[in-house]
């Protein structure tokens, strides 16, 4: 049974990862493509898995409540990049960070007014309800493994938007040079608040697939905001395709540590520490691994226009 | 020099009115506005200490809350072992709890500085973005740690039954305890405008203007910076363990990154690199919290405006309002 336990906690911490996938990649490109550090991310995050909770509970469908949730992070973003964002882009990042963080407080206050501090729950659609078995006999929740195939088809998709469309073009050169394709005639205010909207589509998608895992709840963006800082400090900050590999590399060090740290220090220790002290350590791995990324390659493990 | 005489004007005055409103309360029978007024000087100590980084050293971290409740700790366990006559180790030699403020402020300030050499030694090999990045992430390593750590309360926190003594003053009383407190903020901020002045300060700020130049006279900017990193973390850490006594209480909410957020508004609201931006600002934000909680559960909303409309159109804070620009910058 140990086998298809810890084959179970392999695919959690591959869903973790995709997670912080989804919530990476907008922050990398915005950082790439801007210069940007966006903490309101988490934020957008929030805003997904509320409009989706809200609107799935008023429709009835769970399909149109995540189509909602992403139109309206999507519309969310544009309308902060035109607001405030923009005037930030020439500021220092202490100017960034202030800035966002009191989007963050805005964002987190008026959710409470619109919504109340009382968590919404969100149920997934039903025919990804119940477990599936999986190839030796373990059962698996189906909408688990869903996330997973949903997270890895998005990331897909993002590498060929990037790759192989025009849009991903002028991304790929806005982070090259921007002074350059803004002398060529692209609409780099226009291309700016299309990044942000798509940063922030891919935050309010993944804040409403998680919805239907956990509950709804206020500040519900921030612990994800903070691994997916760490995602892009491993992977580098930039570069989508490090924040793919740092993402899973998270989720699946975070997710085994807490499995078997616990288990392993039970050999050297009585049970009831052992638990303790295993959680204790283990909560701290992630980070202990980006120091350990940080001391041999301080610009993560893909560093962008190297 | 007129601006310089403006604000160090400013200064005295500024000092002066944070002495005389809690003695003001204090015998207009307000013991709550003395201790508003206390909370006011340990959070502007925080950011007295981050300031010596990010203001002096244009080093922007993000995880300071960490050495805020390191100290916190440090006085809380130690406490704690105190209260319950448990030693806190008996092998290879007995270490038993204390409630001598004097012993405990030094173990908060050895601890945050051994925190803030790690931590420091490992974010300054990165710069900028990363930088913040990282001393936030570790901020939220050692917060976790202390959630998921039972020995000492985890979520729940450790409670100090009785405030801790300081020969010589009756920390039990507000006033007295906020005279302490806020003796120790005057002689930290001395320290740090004889500091600015001294070779050192010039060397940091050197660093932060221009890190090439420094480098080519045969200093290293990265040991300047991690020295100024370990003075900042040191003189939060201070902050933690005053602001523990005042709680009599510690939790790991005192190393949320909303703390560290808080204590970087601190320093915008009253002004980058002034040398009394920090006390302006945490004067400012607890008296808007003390208005404004009041009237609205809500009131985050409205600071949340406030903070973005002070980034985006009052660059300077309010010390850069009144006393016009740094002179140099």
């Amino acid at each position: 049974m140990t086998v298809a336990l810890f084959l179970e906690q392999i695919l959690n911490g591959l869903q973790l990862g995709v997670m912080l996938f989804l919530m990476a990649a907008g922050l990398t490109l915005i950082f790439g493509v801007m210069g940007l550090i966006n903490l309101a991310h988490g934020s957008l995050f929030m805003v997904g898995g509320f409009v989706c909770a809200a609107v799935a509970a008023w429709t009835g469908s769970f399909w149109i409540g995540l189509a909602a949730s992403l139109a309206a992070a999507a519309a969310l973003g544009a309308l902060v990049e035109i607001t405030v964002i923009r005037r930030l882009y020439d500021r220092d990042h202490l100017d960034q960070v202030l800035a966002t963080f009191a989007l963050v407080l805005m964002f987190s206050e008026g959710t409470r007014f619109v919504f109340g501090s009382f968590p919404l729950y969100l149920d997934p659609p039903a025919f990804l309800s119940g477990p599936v078995t999986l190839p030796g006999g373990l059962p698996y929740p189906a909408y688990r493994l869903a996330i997973i195939i949903a997270g890895l088809a998005v990331a897909a998709g993002l590498g060929l938007l990037i790759s192989r469309t025009r849009l991903g073009m002028q991304i790929r050169a806005g982070e090259a040079d921007r002074e350059m394709i803004a002398a060529l005639g692209v609409d780099i205010r226009f291309l700016y608040t299309v990044v942000f909207a798509l940063g922030a589509a891919l935050a309010g998608f993944a804040g409403a697939l998680i919805g239907a895992i956990q509950s709804v709840q206020i500040g519900m963006g921030e612990p994800v905001l903070i691994l997916a800082f760490v995602v892009i400090v491993i992977g580098g900050i930039g570069s989508i395709r490090g924040a793919l590999v740092a993402a899973l590399i998270v989720g699946l060090v975070d997710t085994l540590g807490r499995f078997l740290l616990p288990t392993l220090l039970a050999g050297v220790m009585e049970a009831s520490a052992a638990r303790g002290v295993g959680s204790a350590i283990a909560s701290m791995l992630i980070y202990l691994l980006m120091a350990v990324v940080l001391v041999f390659k301080p610009k993560g493990l893909f560093p962008a226009n190297a | 020099m007129p601006e310089f005489v403006t604000e160090h004007r400013l200064n005295i005055l500024l000092a002066l009115i944070l002495l005389g409103g809690p003695l003001v309360a204090h015998y207009a029978d307000e013991p709550f506005l003395v201790t508003l007024a206390t909370r006011a000087t340990i959070l502007a100590l925080a950011g007295v200490g981050l300031n010596i980084a990010l203001g002096l050293g244009g080093l922007v971290s993000f995880g300071h809350a960490a050495f805020f409740g390191l100290g916190g700790y440090a006085v809380g366990i130690l406490a704690s072992h105190h209260q319950n006559y448990e030693p806190l180790m008996t092998s290879p030699f007995v270490i038993n709890g204390t409630n001598q403020m004097l012993v405990l402020w030094l173990v908060a300030i050895i601890v945050s500085g051994l925190a803030a050499l790690v931590i420091g030694a490992l974010s300054l090999r990165t710069s900028g973005v990363y930088f913040i990045m990282i001393t936030l992430a570790f901020a939220q390593m050692i917060y976790y740690f202390a959630i998921s750590w039972p020995a000492y309360g985890g979520e729940d926190g450790l409670s100090i039954y009785v405030r801790n003594a300081f020969p010589g003053v009756n920390t039990l009383r507000p006033l007295d305890f906020f005279l302490l407190c806020y003796a120790v903020l005057i002689v930290v901020l001395i320290a740090q405008w004889k500091m600015t002045g001294a070779r050192f300060g010039i060397a940091l700020q050197a660093v932060r203007q221009n890190e090439g130049r420094v480098a080519a006279l045969g200093l290293s900017p990265y040991k300047i910076r991690l020295a100024a990193f370990v003075i900042s973390g040191m003189v939060t850490g201070l902050a933690g363990a005053l602001y523990a006594d005042l709680n009599r209480f510690v939790s790991p909410s005192m190393m949320s990154w909303h703390l560290s957020g808080e204590i970087m508004v601190f320093i915008i609201l009253g002004g980058v690199a002034r040398l009394f931006g920090p006390v302006v600002g945490a004067c400012l934000f607890v008296l808007f919290e003390h208005a404004f909680g009041s009237v609205t559960e809500h009131w985050q909303f409205f600071l949340g405006a406030a903070l973005l409309a002070v980034v985006l159109f009052a660059r300077g804070g309010f010390i850069g309002l009144v006393a016009g620009r740094v002179r140099h910058d």
